[in-house]
């Protein structure tokens, strides 16, 4: 989404940087959470002590397989662009910082790759 | 310009915490001790998918007293970070600023953090069927 004005783009002279992109991804990833993670947490509570097969049961039914999985992309979206935010402000080292945000930015999405591929072996099982 | 070798804001040593800014900074470590608790569930669904051996790994490692401890803190985190993410999203939209409401709604946060993970883990260990 584009939140210059139309005065802005017209004089051509935004931000050096992604302007308001990191600000604006950060809290609809946050406004999707709100249900979702209501949703889980209230299903975990649910399926607490499940074994493999009621787990497998669970994980497998289609709106469980697509609520999981926009989960874990908008948690993995909101936590690294926090995590960026964190080590931007306390690493003053500058080759660290980078480095770590990479590190972060690379760890979220292997991460979340890797859980919706579970889920989506699990649904297709 | 030097860049480096900057004070820090706030200034650590003479700066006095308030309610507010306590909060403020509580949303930053349990946003940080979300992120890790996430690989609990990155392990929890990947060992589902690899079969019941490894899933019960995971449920014996959930369900020790460690686990146990992890999960509550992880629990309380998660309802702390999602009820003051939306005294955020309350100010973002330009509302709530003054100090008496700041104070107000942040009280409203914690105690709504607390109140829900005891419901949560009562009910987790009633749908569990006891200790």
């Amino acid at each position: 989404m584009n939140m210059r004005s139309p005065l802005s783009r017209a004089r051509g002279l935004g931000s050096a940087k992604s302007g308001t992109d990191h600000w604006w991804m950060q809290r609809l990833t946050a406004l999707a959470l709100i249900p979702l993670v209501i949703w889980f947490v209230v299903s975990m509570i649910i399926v607490t002590g499940a074994d493999h097969a009621a787990a497998v049961e669970f994980i497998s039914s289609p709106i469980n397989s697509v609520l999981l999985i926009l989960l874990i992309v908008a948690t993995f979206i909101h936590g690294q662009l926090g995590l960026t935010v964190v080590i931007e402000d306390y690493i003053h080292t500058r080759w660290l910082e980078v480095g770590l945000i990479i590190a972060v930015k690379g760890a979220a999405i292997f991460l979340g790759v890797a859980s919706v591929y579970a889920v989506i072996a699990i649904a297709l099982n | 310009m030097a860049t480096d070798n900057r004070p820090l804001s706030p200034h650590l040593q003479v700066y006095r915490p308030q309610f507010t800014s306590v909060l403020s900074i509580l949303h930053r470590i349990t946003g940080i001790g979300l992120a890790v608790g996430t690989l609990l569930l990155v392990w929890w669904l990947i060992a589902a998918a690899a079969g019941p051996t490894e899933f019960d790994a995971v449920q014996n490692f959930i369900g020790s007293i460690v686990g146990r401890i992890l999960l509550l803190a992880w629990s309380f985190a998660l309802y702390y970070h999602l009820c003051n993410g939306i005294r955020h999203l309350v100010w973002d939209a330009g509302k709530g600023f003054e100090l008496s409401t700041a104070f107000a709604s942040g009280w409203l946060v914690v105690v709504a953090a607390v109140v829900l993970t005891v419901i949560s883990w009562v009910a987790g260990y009633a749908s569990f069927g006891g200790f």
